[in-house]
């Protein structure tokens, strides 16, 4: 029942509204037409080949589509595509997991000296070094190690609570840490706490008062027993972690960031009253050897180390 | 038989033709894989027992808390198989880890990082810091600051019916002697004295003590049950004691 429109000569629908406004019945383009018929034929194609429709307690697995992986026992294993499959495959045969594989190889054979020396391990351990610093350091330690003032310590200063060497940030980084600074607020008197807090500030040449000071160093070698972890030339000691007092670098009581004498004493005052709770998590079920001595790597070349 | 334009003319029967045409689209993608062989996967530890079990009650509290804050909105859980996600979140997600989520929380959008294998790498203090105050942390965060966390005390009254409510659709938490027994010989005898249902209160009360992340022993906070959940996520599987076929051939 083609009608057709009187001025144009075309075909219309036949329908008629408001008397004479019809409707053109224009062919598809060509073109779209083609391209729709190709969808089809596409999806055809695609079927076949990956896994698609489910049959049963199973589904089409794709006919010659298939992906050869190892087992971590070594057995080479052929399955029907898939997205674990072709993860497995890149992991073990993909250029850049290759390279970065071989490149990990060569910081396992080294030693750190080595790899402090060698320009292409060094470049290497701050791309990748970087990466798992950000990934899984930079939650506490910040963005490029600075830390955070009675917190989180700082990684970039060469002053090291637990040592400095690579065995020892090595072994930080596996097992962890946990630092802990008994409270001297029931211990010592207020007056007390006074006296060491200015024999502390004393030590790293911040502004004191001497005679407070003098009975200060009474009070750390003696009833403070504040030399058992921190020695009698309070320079700390690196198997329990405390803290070198002499070195003018402030990782608990931000000395460095009050403006009055009187405010520094404050926060001297209040990290020997409260004491220090600090915990650093153990990293080896979670990293593997070769990362983890890429991460030391990376947080050495930080500081001058 | 229907003519075209009898549909086009019924906004009713049109409205109902749409949705059975989209309908048909869903079904054919979700159905089967409620019977295909092998869609959730099966992992034991090495005596044998299910590796993935469903949360204690202070967990599940959390997870409350974090579908009631919305994390779920800038967070996904959901590591894919690519070779950047690996690297930088660990394994990637197994349908079973997610198994008794209901509903799950993969979620759609990473304004944040990834959360499925957030446990256990960062500590408790560290996440109450972040929670109260994200930037105090990471400076450069845009996460919002969530500080009533350690304010509220959590409300744990009707942590029972939320148990049973998630048993209803399958989740093995047990209230008889058979279901307790069902779940010593499925997950061992100390999980699944946790997920018993007449000892809830006790359970979550004995968890939130042992973490203890306020400082103050006698308050359970919503922070406790938080951070709890967090740090259960994707630590249930230890992928080292497997190799990567026993996923693959899952597929």
């Amino acid at each position: 029942m083609a009608e057709k429109d009187p001025i144009t000569g075309a075909e219309t629908t036949g329908h008629v509204w408001d008397d004479t406004l019809q409707e053109f019945n224009n062919p598809l383009p060509r073109w779209w037409l083609w391209a729709f018929y190709g969808t089809i034929i596409f999806a055809l194609i695609y079927w076949t080949i990956y896994p698609s429709w489910p049959i049963g307690k199973s589904y089409l697995k794709g006919i010659g589509n298939t992906i050869t992986y190892k087992t971590d026992a070594g057995e080479e294993v052929t399955t029907h595509w898939n997205t674990r499959a072709l993860l497995q495959y890149e992991m073990q045969n993909g250029e850049a997991a290759v390279a970065q594989k071989a490149e990990l190889k060569k910081i396992d054979a080294a030693s750190y000296e080595e790899i402090a020396k060698d320009a292409d391990m060094q470049a290497f351990v701050q791309s990748f070094g970087k990466g798992i610093f950000g990934d899984y350091c930079a939650a506490c330690h910040r963005t490029g190690g600075v830390g955070v003032i009675g917190s989180y310590p700082n990684l970039t200063d060469d002053a090291w609570l637990w040592g400095g060497e690579a065995t020892d940030i090595e072994n930080t980084i596996k097992n962890g840490h946990i630092g802990n600074m008994p409270a001297h607020k029931g211990v010592l008197s207020e007056t007390e706490i006074t006296e060491l807090g200015n024999y502390v500030l004393s030590l790293s040449k911040e502004p004191s008062d001497a005679a407070l000071a003098r009975k200060g160093k009474a009070l750390f070698e003696g009833k403070g027993s504040c030399f058992a972890c921190h020695t009698k030339k309070a320079t700390g000691m690196k198997a329990l972690g405390s803290a070198n007092l002499t070195d003018q670098i402030w990782t608990i009581a931000d000395v460095k960031g009050q403006k009055s004498a009187e405010a520094e004493l404050t926060a001297v005052k209040s990290v020997i009253s409260n004491g220090v709770k600090r915990q650093m998590p153990a990293w080896k079920s979670r990293l593997d050897e070769t990362q983890i001595k890429v991460l030391v790597a990376y947080i050495r070349s930080l500081s001058s180390k | 038989m229907l003519k075209h334009e009898s549909i086009e003319t019924n906004t009713g029967l049109l409205i109902v033709l749409v949705l059975v045409a989209i309908g048909i689209g869903g079904l054919v993608e979700i159905v089967p894989l409620f019977y295909i062989d092998g869609t959730v996967e099966e992992v034991k530890t090495a005596d044998g027992k299910d590796a993935i079990r469903p949360y204690t009650p202070l967990e599940l509290r959390g997870r409350d808390i974090y579908i009631r804050e919305g994390c779920y909105v800038c967070h996904s859980q959901m590591i894919r198989p690519f070779r950047d996600e690996a690297l930088r979140y660990g394994h990637y997600s197994l349908a079973a880890e997610s198994q008794y989520d209901h509903p799950f929380q993969w979620g759609s959008m990473r304004r944040g990082p990834d959360l499925a294998r957030v446990g256990k790498k960062y500590s408790n203090g560290w996440h109450v810091k972040h929670l109260t105050r994200p930037r105090s942390v990471v400076p450069t965060s845009v996460m919002p600051n969530y500080p009533w966390l350690i304010k509220n005390d959590l409300s744990y009254g009707d942590v029972k019916e939320r148990m049973l409510a998630l048993k209803k659709v399958g989740v093995p938490y047990s209230l008889t002697q058979v279901e307790f027994d069902a779940n010593v010989k499925k997950f061992g005898k100390e999980v699944a004295e946790k997920l018993d249902i007449s000892k809830a209160d006790e359970n979550l009360m004995a968890q939130a003590k042992s973490m203890n992340t306020d400082g103050d022993a006698n308050r359970i906070t919503e922070m406790e049950a938080l951070v709890a959940y967090l740090q259960v996520l994707g630590t249930m599987v230890d992928f080292k004691q497997h190799d990567e076929h026993d996923f693959i051939k899952f597929r």
